[in-house]
């Protein structure tokens, strides 16, 4: 029986904009096992990025608790948990978001400068996270002169290259068209099989989401699982 | 704490152009601060370095200049008998007693007239300033309307270079020799037989008397004696405070004038860097939220965006005294405004007007960086992320 990564107590999320109360997340109770690969669908607007931000700890939830690995997310301060994040979670964005000037090595070397690795072993890890999504040969490359495609394997190898414990994505697959798309999918399904890396994805993609072996819904904020 | 000095700087060449008049900005007002301080800076050496240590000039009482100074004779025969005063190996004081008028004389290249100072000095003058050297032709004779001329004066004024004459004091004076001082003021001077000169401009008096110590210790006392003496009227001054005190209103206002111009400058710089800084955290929101959601830190962020600006101004800097620095080649010459007389000085460098323009130079990159990095380090991630840039 596999271990819980995350776990959503009753977390509801609510923004404000100009003093009125915007909910969109309600109670939401939620279980990641370690190891799962998770597809969150739902259409627009139903608070799937904004429920991955909250397992992220990018934000913060208005009521409920994000606790992860027995931690909960809500006693950290706000530098301990940009740390935290550096540490347990690698981050793939629907556009990529690649910073234009660096290459494809110094995009992924990034979240590296983080840590107290030494310059070759950064440099070993970014070579092996490359590999893996298949760019060895790309490494020179800046983000325009490379598809899509690659630039989104560009970002998953930056999500991956801290070895973090979660994975998440948001809608990885959402700006590509459908043969890069499938590449991507079965990337993240290999990561998920051959790493045992545990994954949370959002997608409207039906087919993407075959991929996965868990699927939750989520509709004006409420969740169900499938 | 990680600073993203690579990225900062690949974003600045990224930029290309914003970057570069961004940097040109604080080029052209680094250039002229460090300018004004490297104008002032030539000024205070030219006159700093006329005089020497060991030396002391005695002129009346409340005149401020040697020019407006009247000393009779008598007064001289008293102070050349003081103590203190050095003897050369023949048994002479090492004294001397001159005057100092101030002629009208056009310039070479422009033809337009500016005062010159014309000293008359006596043969104990070159002994009792070492610094002054004949490089061309000799000393004149006493007795004759011999005249030396200072090295500046020679090449700036007509009628003064070497075998040249100069009309003044209703005679015709020929030039019979070069002198150089190491750049001090005396090169910005004419130099005659002083007795000659009281005789043409009619002036029975002298304006000034300089002479050496036997050691530069003795000055306290000898001032002392001389200020308190009944008979005499006199200031006492070591040389070289005397000649620099005289630097200070020109420098002084010199520096005040470049500030302004440098502040007023450097806001048109700041409001540069700041547009520019700002432009640049608008368009990169979401990068800035990708970077806070990848674990770095509000300080990270708002430092990288320091750096950035600092990295340029800093550059700009470099560029604007590399830009004055060239200045040095160039003579240019001002009014004495003690003297009114023409005083021809360079820009000089020195490591501190260096360091001083690149201080200067970052702080206008930190005050311009400072809000737009501010404004990076508050956005809140989830709202950076949904930015479109
Ligand atoms: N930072 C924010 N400030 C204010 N409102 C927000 C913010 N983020 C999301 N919202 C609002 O919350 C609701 C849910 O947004 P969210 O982005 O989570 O939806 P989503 O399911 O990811 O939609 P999509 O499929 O279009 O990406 C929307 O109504 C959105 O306008
Ligand atoms: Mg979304």
């Amino acid at each position: 029986m596999a271990e819980t990564l995350v776990k959503l107590e009753d977390v509801s999320k609510s923004y404000w904009r100009d003093s009125i109360e915007i909910p969109v997340l309600h109670h939401i109770n939620l279980e990641i096992l370690t190891g799962e690969f998770v597809a969150l669908m739902g259409p627009s607007g139903s608070g799937k990025t904004t429920l991955l931000n909250l397992i992220a700890g990018i934000d913060r939830p208005s009521q409920g608790r994000v606790i992860f690995e027995h931690e909960d997310l809500s006693t950290l301060s706000e530098g301990d948990l940009a740390r935290w994040r550096s540490r347990h979670i690698g981050f793939v964005f629907q556009f990529y978001n690649l910073m234009p000037v660096l290459t494809a090595f110094e995009n992924v070397e990034l979240p590296l400068l983080l840590t107290k690795l030494s310059r070759a072993e950064r440099h070993k890890q970014v070579e092996t996270a490359l590999a893996i999504v298949g760019l060895a040969d790309r490494m020179k490359h800046y983000p325009n002169q490379l598809s899509g495609g690659q630039e989104q394997r560009v970002a998953i190898a930056r999500a991956i290259v801290t070895d973090p414990d979660l994975i998440l994505a948001d809608e990885p697959t959402g700006d590509l068209d459908k043969q890069s798309a499938e590449e991507i999918m079965d990337l993240l399904a290999q990561l998920n099989k051959d790493f045992g890396k545990t994954i949370t994805m959002v997608t409207h993609d039906p087919r993407a989401a075959e991929h996965a072996r868990v699927i939750h819904r989520l509709d004006k904020g409420e969740l169900e699982t499938a | 704490m990680h600073l993203l000095f690579g990225y900062s700087y690949k974003n600045i060449i990224a930029r290309k152009l914003t970057s570069l008049f961004s940097m040109l900005g604080v080029a052209l007002v680094v250039f002229v601060f460090a300018a004004v301080l490297m104008l002032s800076h030539g000024l205070e050496q030219t006159l700093v370095d006329t005089g020497s240590d060991d030396n002391v000039i005695v002129i009346r009482r409340a005149s401020q200049t040697e020019v407006q100074s009247i000393l009779p004779r008598d007064i001289a025969n008293i102070v050349k008998a003081d103590p203190a005063i050095a003897h050369d190996t023949a048994g002479a004081p090492i004294f001397t007693n001159e005057i100092l008028v101030l002629i009208n004389q056009p310039k070479r290249n422009s033809n337009e007239p500016s005062n010159v100072p014309v000293r008359g000095v006596t043969p104990m003058s070159l002994k009792v300033r070492p610094t002054v050297n004949i490089v061309e032709g000799r000393m004149w004779h006493e007795g004759t309307s011999e005249i030396i001329a200072g090295a500046k004066v020679a090449k700036t004024f007509q009628g003064c270079g070497l075998g040249e004459t100069v009309r003044f004091g209703m005679r015709d004076w020929t030039v019979v020799g070069i002198f150089e001082a190491e750049g001090s003021g005396f090169e910005s001077e004419l130099w005659g037989d002083v007795n000659q000169l009281m005789d043409a401009f009619g002036r029975p008096v002298f304006s000034s008397l300089t002479m050496q110590l036997k050691a530069p210790g003795d000055f306290e006392a000898m001032k002392a004696r001389l200020e308190q003496d009944p008979r005499l009227t006199v200031e006492v001054h070591r040389e070289k405070e005397y000649y620099a005190e005289q630097a200070r209103i020109t420098t002084t206002f010199i520096n005040i004038l470049g500030t302004v111009i440098s502040i007023v400058f450097s806001l048109g710089a700041i409001v540069g860097a700041m547009i520019t800084m700002y432009t640049t955290v608008a368009h990169r929101t979401r990068e800035i939220g990708t970077l806070r959601a990848l674990g770095f830190t509000r300080s990270t962020v708002l430092l990288t965006f320091l750096a950035e600006s600092v990295l340029m101004s800093f550059t700009g800097g470099v560029i604007g005294i590399f830009l004055a620095s060239f200045l040095r080649f160039f003579e240019v010459s001002t009014t004495n405004w003690d003297t009114f007389a023409e005083l021809a000085f360079s820009f000089e460098v020195s490591p501190s007007i260096i360091i001083g323009s690149l201080i200067f130079a970052v702080v206008m990159g930190i005050a311009g960086g400072f809000l737009p990095a501010v404004q990076a380090s508050r956005l809140r991630i989830v709202d950076a992320l949904r930015a479109k840039g």
